[in-house]
């Protein structure tokens, strides 16, 4: 075929190489991972630990750069040029701010405790393999493009690198027909979803001539955008992916069945780190992008919310399965996270930051329980296994009963404070009628919290009687006991002294407004 | 002073303390001697006190300990030490301390009054020395106070003690029915008190005596709209809820029903704290609060009346009571009733001083009372009595003593208290004054009546006890003679205080009487004929001798002689033709019934209908188990809705893109 050029492609494209240092952890991560990849390969079983404390090491290193990666010079040139504390690159497509900073440190911390929890439960079960390293690192990657995305496109494209690692992960126990169908369910929706989180862009890309958010922002403040009609459109789809990846009514019927169906440690990876990338996903396009549609969104988050406090809590009741419960439990959180975010003022994004992060923490602990508390063909998942915790193991017990009240927003323990500074921020907003909803359904859903701590301190195990093996604590090593004492405990100290974490999140969203 | 002003109530508690609390230790001995050394040295410092501050005219006023501090309200424990004060705590200690004493000869055999297999016997010797010591150091909490949280902590003590005491025998029915009772009534005083010294604090912000009265000309002229289109004056509020407070305490109508049921405890008390003490609490305070009553005419009418109506109607239910007890306690109701009168009518000083004749009278009267129930094995009905005058000679002259203090026998203390009242209120000027006189001045036909009527047919006339009885019948020990001699005394001589008390200047700067009232400076004015004050006494009493009371009392203890004594068959005549009028005074005018109907079984019913329709079905039913089996029932619905179909789930999501895209294209703009 014959080729005609113009006369302008031929000269030599203007190609600067882009400034590398604020996305140097994602490089070292990607790195890292696939060295774990190759040197997992030559490992034999009775070695894989080398994976995993190779992973872990990444991992860690990861969050050290994260915490130096703006030096104080830089960020301050910056904020001389631009007026704002960030650093952009790769053509402004990817951002380095205080609000990535700390949610990226959170996602990597929480995955490294993830990993302290899956390692004894995976051993057991002959699924101790470098391959739930690898896909969760890829996920972790996933997860940091997404914080740090400044266009629609890297959004997606952190979006997706996370789902399909987490697809796989869902499916990781493939002789486990349960786990199949859940990450068969889980793969189908999410392909819906991210099939119409990608129209609402293409939409808005088409109305606004712009992937980036800044520049669909500025767009925006021009023109009356609640009556164009496509901005509404798209805006309408982009809601429908936010929705479904944070698990909110109604796109959140693949939560309990996907939370149930999973072996247990991708349980508990999937219902803490990403729901943190979920939450700077919707504050990128929400806030950042689509702010001028603040009007549009805001209703819809109401309704979003107040359906799934309803149906997560309520639903929650009749679940006899903890992981089904803390299933729909997640459901209800999300709802208060939107909450904040529907607020629309700085409080409530720095609220809702707050919320999301001390969640994942609680829900990680809640999840750690129920490992420690299982056996090879034993999954302690069903609530009735939790009878009688107290004489059993009066320790984790109390751990869990803090996770639990904190869950249920009891005094001292950080969810109240989390949950207080949200509706705080309701209220701020006039949106009472949320607030007071919102703390009705609090009520009910402190019932199936108490519930279960009634079966851990007031109810004797009636099963366990002469099934002496199984009231033996778990064979789990002294890191994940130490860890999950610190979880514990660090539930409790955020809750008394909250007020260190709280000003970095109102510090982190005043530098992204 | 101040060591001692603080000494005199912690030497009653600390004996009371060491008398309950070690009682099984210490025993029988030796708690009557600690707890009676205790108000010994109560009693002796609180006489060196009167002599210091009631004759050579020290006073003391002052906080000895802050209890707490809140915003700029301070809660103390302080001391006013004034003549009123003095005097009261020598009138309480005194009468405290000969109580003491007897008690030692009327407990000697508690045991018997305890079942057999009960445990409350046990130490219930020391026990009642306990109560009655702590009920001293109440009291005397209560008048030495000089602040308002004070008082209230001395008045619902003294409380506490009478409940405890009342159903000492709580093995017995009507005893805990009684103490129930006066606990309940007091109930109802007492939260118009605390409402009276909430409003005080609300409206002046301290609760401080010399503060308040310092800030009251500042809350004169307010004025609050309690219900719609009336106009209440602040002060009148404040005065009538005070003196709710001293209704309950001091038994006026219509709160006086738990005062005669009291009987039911053992009869010392009945002396100290039924006669003598307590139930002037309400007198007292009213006495102290002068400058707030002297405020309003409302409240003082309102006092007047009330007292008026307790001292006739309470005196005349006393005619035809036949437990020896009971004539003494509604003759205890009715003497109240003067005293309130003289409240009403300005003339405090009067009232105080008739509170004190009282307590020792009454005290007196009480405790022959209960030598002739010790004498008659427990038997208290005076029909089953008679011609004890020959067995029981202590008891029969110092009875005759208190009963013609009692009735105003000239010379005898109750001669010149009862006509400074009659006069008192023939003087004022507010309105119901005409109705008060009319029924003070039958009140003492009445009270002649009474008095005579118990004193002839307990202590003359035939000898109807049975013959077992009769042959046991003998004065008894001298712990329980004794205290009716030394009560005797003041019961005679302290009438001759009325110079200084009442027309004297004894209470000046005390006790604040308006210029507008004019009772205590007209008989003033009529008292001081002469210098010396025999003379003047010697007056008083001869213009006494001559005027209506005194011929009213002759005509009362006159009839009750001829009735009872000469012509039984009138009595007889009177009760069967008579007979509903009888009725309505042996039913007390039907009070106990119509509390017992409309009050109790009222609280009980709002209670059952609040209980079944309000908690049970309301709130149970429908709010607490309702929601729950709601939410419950919704719980079971929804879950359903996760079919585990994955197009389900995916139409699911349809829906919620539809639902969002039509609200945002046609809803969002609306709102």
């Amino acid at each position: 075929m014959f080729m005609s050029f113009t006369t302008a492609t031929l000269i030599p494209m203007q190609f600067a190489i882009p400034d590398f240092a604020p996305a140097i952890p994602e490089i070292f991560l990607l790195a890292g991972t696939c060295l774990v990849l190759l040197v997992d390969l030559f490992l034999k079983d009775s070695n894989r630990y080398i994976t995993y404390l190779l992973s872990q090491t990444v991992l860690l290193i990861t969050a050290y750069l994260v915490i130096s990666g703006i030096n104080d010079v830089s960020m301050a040139e910056a904020l001389q040029t631009t007026g704002k504390a960030s650093l952009t690159t790769f053509s402004e497509m990817f951002v380095l701010d205080p609000m990535s900073q700390v949610l990226k440190v959170s996602i990597l911390l929480i995955t490294v405790g993830v990993f302290v929890y899956s390692r004894p439960y995976l051993k057991t079960r002959q699924m101790f393999k470098g391959e739930y390293f690898t896909l969760g690192m890829f996920a972790v990657l996933g997860m940091m493009i997404m914080v740090s995305a400044k266009t629609m496109l890297v959004i997606y494209l952190g979006l997706e690198l996370l789902s399909l690692a987490m697809y796989a992960m869902v499916a990781f126990r493939r002789n486990d027909g349960r786990a199949s169908e859940a990450g068969m369910k889980y793969f189908v929706l999410g392909a819906i979803a991210s099939g119409m989180l990608l129209y609402g862009m293409s939409i808005i890309y088409g109305v606004t001539g712009s992937l980036h958010l800044d520049h669909i922002d500025s767009f925006m403040m021009g023109h009356n955008v609640m009556t164009n009609m496509g901005l509404l459109l798209g805006l309408s789809f982009v809601l429908v992916g936010l929705g479904f990846k944070l698990g909110v009514v109604p796109f959140h019927m693949w939560v309990p069945d996907v939370y149930d169906g999973s072996p247990t440690a991708v349980t508990l990876f999937l219902g803490t780190a990403p729901k943190i990338a979920a939450f700077a996903m919707m504050f990128r396009l929400l806030v950042e992008g689509l702010d001028e549609m603040l009007l549009g969104w805001q209703q819809i988050l109401s309704l979003l919310a107040a359906l799934s406090l309803f149906i997560g809590n309520v639903v929650a009741i009749a679940q006899t399965n903890i992981k089904r419960m803390l299933a729909y439990s997640t459901i209800s959180h999300m709802g208060f996270v939107l909450l904040g975010i529907l607020a629309g003022t700085e409080v409530g994004y720095a609220s809702s930051m707050f919320y999301i992060i001390t969640y994942s923490i609680v829900a990680m602990g809640a999840f750690g329980i129920i490992i420690l508390l299982s056996r090879d063909g034993y999954e302690a998942d069903r609530l009735i296994d939790l009878q009688g915790l107290s004489s059993r193991h009066p320790w984790y017990a109390f751990m869990m009963m803090l996770f639990l009240f904190s869950m249920a927003g009891v005094p001292p323990t950080v969810g109240f404070y989390a949950k207080l500074s949200v509706l705080k921020a309701v209220v701020g907003a006039e949106v009472v009628w949320l607030a007071v909803f919102a703390v009705v359904m609090s009520v009910i859903g402190a019932y199936y919290y108490l519930r279960a701590i009634k079966l851990m301190y007031f109810d004797q195990p009636d099963e366990f009687v002469g099934d002496e093996e199984l009231l033996v604590p778990a064979k789990s090593g002294f890191d994940f006991k130490l860890l999950l004492s610190v979880n514990g405990l660090s539930v409790l100290a955020l809750g008394i002294l909250p007020g260190a974490l709280m000003s970095l999140c109102v510090l982190a969203v005043e530098a992204s407004l | 002073m101040e060591s001692i002003y603080l000494a005199i109530p912690l030497a009653s508690l600390i004996g009371a303390i060491i008398a309950g609390l070690f009682g099984g230790i210490i025993g029988r001995k030796g708690a009557h001697a600690i707890t009676i050394l205790g108000v010994g040295i109560s009693c002796f410092l609180s006489f060196v006190v009167l002599k210091h501050v009631g004759f050579d005219g020290h006073t003391f006023y002052g906080d000895v300990y802050t209890w707490a501090q809140v915003g700029n309200t301070k809660f103390a424990v302080g001391f006013q030490i004034d003549r009123l004060t003095s005097m009261m705590m020598v009138v309480v200690t005194f009468v405290s301390l000969m109580v003491h004493i007897y008690t030692i000869g009327y407990m000697q055999d508690d045991k018997h009054n305890w079942p057999e297999d009960s445990r409350g016997g046990t130490n219930s010797y020391q026990r009642f020395f306990a109560y009655i010591s702590l009920f001293t150091f109440s009291m005397l909490m209560l008048v030495m106070s000089n602040n308002f949280m004070q008082l209230f902590f001395g008045w619902e003590a003294v409380g506490l003690v009478s409940y405890l005491l009342i159903g000492f025998w709580s093995t017995r029915e009507t005893a805990i029915f009684a103490n129930m009772k006066a606990f309940l009534v007091n109930r109802v005083g007492d939260f118009g008190f605390l409402l009276g010294i909430a409003a005080i604090w609300t409206y002046t912000g301290s609760v401080d005596y010399k503060e308040v009265f310092e800030r009251l000309p500042a809350i004169e002229h307010i004025t609050l709209t309690i219900l719609p289109n009336t106009e209440w004056m602040l002060v009148s509020i404040i005065a009538i809820c005070l003196f709710i407070g001293a209704m309950g305490k001091s038994a006026q109508v219509p709160l006086h029903v738990w005062l005669p049921d009291s009987m039911e405890g053992p009869t010392p008390i009945s002396a100290l704290i039924h006669a003598a003490t307590m139930v002037t609490a309400g007198i007292f305070m009213v006495a102290r609060m002068s400058p707030i009553f002297e405020m309003s005419d409302t409240a003082l009418s309102m006092v007047l009346i009330i007292g008026a109506t307790t001292a006739f109607f309470m005196g005349l239910i006393g005619i035809v009571q036949n437990d020896i007890k009971r004539v003494v306690a509604y003759s205890t109701l009715s003497q109240l009733g003067y005293m309130t009168v003289a409240l009403g009518a300005s003339a405090y000083s009067a009232a105080v001083f008739h509170l004190m004749t009282h307590a020792f009278f009454k005290a007196l009267l009480f405790l022959a009372a209960g030598s002739v129930i010790i004498a008659m094995h427990h038997e208290q009905d005076i029909r089953k009595m008679g011609g004890l005058k020959k067995y029981l000679p202590i008891t029969y002259w110092t009875s005759l003593v208190g009963s013609l203090a009692l009735i105003g026998f000239p010379f005898f203390s109750g001669f010149f208290s009862k006509d400074l009242i009659i006069e008192a209120v023939h003087a004022a000027n507010i309105p119901g004054s005409e109705y008060a006189y009319w029924m003070v001045l039958l009140g003492v036909f009445v009270t002649a009546f009474y008095s005579f009527r118990m004193f002839f047919l307990v202590f003359h006339g035939e000898e109807r006890m049975d013959e077992h009885t009769k042959s046991h019948l003998h004065e008894p020990a001298k712990v329980v003679t004794w205290p009716l001699i030394a009560l005797a005394i003041p019961a005679v001589l302290t009438g001759y205080f009325l110079d200084p008390m009442v027309v004297g200047d004894f209470f000046d700067g005390v006790i604040h009487v308006d210029e507008s009232h004019p009772a205590v400076e007209t008989i003033t004015h009529h008292f001081h004929g002469s210098e010396t004050w025999i003379v003047n006494i010697f007056s008083f009493v001869g213009h006494g001798l001559i005027a209506l009371p005194f011929w009213l009392a002759m005509a009362g203890a006159g009839s009750a002689y001829y009735i009872y004594m000469k012509q039984p068959s009138i009595a007889k005549w009177g009760y069967d033709k008579l007979r509903f009028i009888h009725v309505i005074l042996d039913k007390k005018y039907f009070a106990d019934e119509f509390n017992m109907a409309v009050f109790a079984g009222g609280a009980i019913a709002l209670g059952k209908t609040l209980w079944s329709v309000g908690d049970r079905f309301l709130i149970d039913g429908l709010v607490v188990n309702g929601s729950a089996k709601v939410t419950g029932w919704f719980s079971s619905i929804i879950r359903h809705m996760q079919t585990g179909y994955l197009y389900h789930y995916a139409f699911s999501i349809i829906i919620g893109v539809l639902a969002i895209m039509s609200w945002l294209l046609f809803g969002a703009n609306n709102v």
